[in-house]
């Protein structure tokens, strides 16, 4: 069943991609091919393996309990967060809280998730910034 | 004599005091990153290319530094399959089937040290016919125009799916999807954007190295999170090494296999869409045929553990030879570090040969110093790296995934990179829950504009004629063998891959 629902996802991924395709404005500066001919070749291959994925599936994947999928999104709602935070608190601290996190998740205890936390945010931040010179994010305490 | 000229001028680049540097540095982490389950060398080598572009370092040490961490994952994911039965990396999974029982036996020491040895056959001789089919293959490549090099990444693609996925559609699908992100982004012909939606960070496309670094890295932390295997595979069991010099009876047995299956690793490797996997199963299967008369491969037999190394590593050096000659690399590792000569600025193919042959052949010449580092590194010091086993994945998967973070903010310092990262990571994870090959997809961000503009040209320059994509002898040729690529798997491959997927897990969908 997940394969058929992915067949009819990459399907209907393909038509969208066909309108957005017609969407393109032309310029009246264009070769004999265009900017809409290649991806519209695109889509037909991403259609027809859709079609072909939805008509002859493979065996069902072994989906995570629903426990576990809410701990992939958290874990990718903790790295938005990260991304988003970055520029505002800073590498060092940042880093630190989504390396703790990542670690507790993991089954770390929180003793062990803080020290992988402050070591790896520390552990970057030298390597990476004070040995290399790499500039990273500053936040309102300079690291 | 051309050859030696080259060579000679190669060591000349390679032996400066930073790039020998940088190759056993690149050794020492590649064989950390093969050996820890998790790391291999497609994602290992994507998360280090941040790295090289922060070292400021130009193109030759950059590559120098990350294909030295592509041979050394080869040598360092057999180290976890003999002491522990799981592969370090995919193409050392062959390696468990003998090299695990003889560790049972009490040979951990002997099979470490035969596995090393053969790994250093395989490599060098993979070196050698690296250095001398590749300036072959770029004079048959001097004859292609576009519409020939329009066949020939459809060739790549087609060939692609064949071993790296059990269903053809879904490799193919990913390879449109891929081709598909890379059109995103201003058309580099009429200035037009496309599929931009407005956004303006998009007008310059997606970032491929981002999608790498995404796809392969932060995807794995997620299976990681899935299982919540936080633990170290190592932690409780005992692992003895003994010995570290096999006898020379045990050499002398295994070097006809070392031989054989170099060669024959050496040509899946140059073959599109097999790499290293590929060559460790074929050799070991060809040598349990040939060679196996009492029964005594899988229970510890050395030929069992010499041949699928010396094979996955002739493998690595041989799918160099079509990404440096042609540009189409034909496995993951080396489509990532295609990735790195393009955001140098390099373009890979013929050009690079007559244009930049110090790059070329520093690399070559890096690589042969690499081999002998990987040789010292890997037998006296194999114990170093055993411990490194211990480290539990609580610990390893949060650096690998701030690491990650920090190489994409430090090349281009935006927030939204990181977001986009973090959308392909969580893609990846799905659709490696699918079973869609992960391989096509980064193949066709870093090709998709490049095949296109081939096809473009070839079309415009006969006048808006599509007839001419199929009008030359050679581009029919190539049409011809991605056809039977594509056909041959649906027939034959089941068998084969069946024989690979008995011993891989989730890591199969990174194959390299």
């Amino acid at each position: 069943m997940s394969d058929r629902i992915f067949g009819v996802f990459g399907i209907l991924l393909a038509i969208g991609y066909v309108f957005a395709a017609f969407a393109i404005e032309e310029s009246f500066l264009s070769d004999a091919v265009g900017p809409k001919a290649f991806p519209l070749i695109i889509a037909t291959v991403l259609g027809l393996s859709g079609a072909a994925i939805a008509l002859r599936p493979d065996p069902e994947p072994a989906w995570p309990a629903l426990g576990r999928l809410a701990e992939i999104a958290a874990a990718a709602v903790v790295m938005i967060l990260y991304a988003e935070l970055l520029p505002v608190i800073g590498f060092v601290i940042a880093t630190a809280f989504a390396a703790a996190y990542l670690a507790w998740r993991l089954g770390s205890s929180l003793l062990e998730a803080a020290a992988v936390g402050i070591g790896t945010s520390v552990g970057i931040y030298t390597i990476f910034h004070l040995v290399l010179g790499l500039s990273l994010a500053r936040g309102p305490l300079g690291f | 004599m051309d050859l030696f000229a080259s060579l000679g001028d190669g060591f000349a680049v390679a032996l400066t005091w930073q790039n020998l540097a940088l190759a056993l540095l690149g050794c020492f982490l590649g064989t950390v990153m093969g050996a820890l389950p998790g790391l291999g060398p497609s994602n290992g080598v994507a998360i280090l290319i941040p790295l090289a572009f922060t070292m400021g370092l130009g193109p030759t040490p950059a590559l120098i530094l990350l294909t030295s961490v592509y041979y050394g994952a080869m040598y360092g994911g057999r180290i976890s399959s003999i002491l522990l039965n799981i592969p370090g990396d995919e193409p050392a999974m062959m390696t468990c089937l003998d090299g695990h029982p003889m560790a049972r036996k009490g040979m951990a020491g002997e099979a470490l040290a035969l596995s090393g040895i053969a790994s250093f056959v395989g490599a060098f001789f993979a070196t050698w016919g690296l250095a001398l089919l590749a300036p072959q293959l770029v004079k048959i490549a001097l004859l292609f125009g576009p519409a020939e090099y329009f066949a020939l990444f459809a060739l790549a693609f087609m060939t692609l799916g064949g071993v790296s996925s059990t269903n053809q559609a879904k490799a193919a699908f990913a390879a449109a999807l891929g081709l598909g992100l890379a059109t995103i982004g201003v058309d580099t012909q009429t200035g037009v954007p496309r599929f931009t939606f407005g956004e303006v960070h998009l007008y310059d496309g997606l970032d491929f190295l981002v999608a790498i670094v995404g796809l392969f890295a932060l995807s794995e932390v997620f299976i990681f999170l899935e299982h919540r295997h936080g633990g170290s595979d190592a932690a409780g069991k005992k692992m003895e090494i003994g010995r570290l010099t096999p006898p020379m009876s045990m050499l002398k047995a295994c070097t006809p296999t070392m031989l054989r299956t170099s060669v024959l690793g050496f040509i899946a490797g140059v073959l599109p869409g097999a790499g290293a996997s590929l060559g460790s199963f074929i050799s070991y299967t060809m040598e349990k045929r040939l060679v196996d008369k009492e029964g005594t491969f899988g229970t510890g037999d050395p030929r069992g553990v010499a041949a699928p190394e010396a094979g996955n590593n002739a493998a690595a050096g041989g799918a160099l030879v079509p990404m440096l000659a042609l540009g189409v690399p034909g496995s993951g590792t080396t489509a990532v570090l295609l990735a790195v000569l393009l955001a140098l600025n390099i373009t890979p193919g013929p050009l690079l040969f007559t244009q930049n042959p110090d790059v070329v052949w520093g690399l070559i010449a890096a690589l042969f110093i690499a081999n002998f580092m990987l040789l010292a590194l890997n037998i006296p010091m194999v114990g170093l790296f055993t411990r490194l086993l211990l480290i539990p994945s609580r610990v390893l998967m949060p650096i690998v995934a701030m690491v990650s973070f920090v190489g994409i903010y430090g090349i281009s310092g935006s927030s939204f990179d990181l977001l986009v990262m973090i959308g392909f990571g969580v893609m990846g994870w799905v659709l490696r829950k699918f079973d869609v090959p992960l391989v096509p997809i980064i193949l066709g961000t870093l090709l998709g504009n490049s095949m296109e503009n081939n096809l473009r040209r070839a079309v415009t320059i006969d006048n808006g004629n599509w007839w001419t994509l199929v009008d030359s002898p050679l581009a029919l040729t190539l049409w011809g063998i991605a056809i039977v690529g594509f056909i041959l798997p649906l027939f034959f491959g089941a068998r084969v891959k069946a024989g690979m997927r008995a011993r891989r897990d989730e890591e199969g969908s990174i194959s390299d």
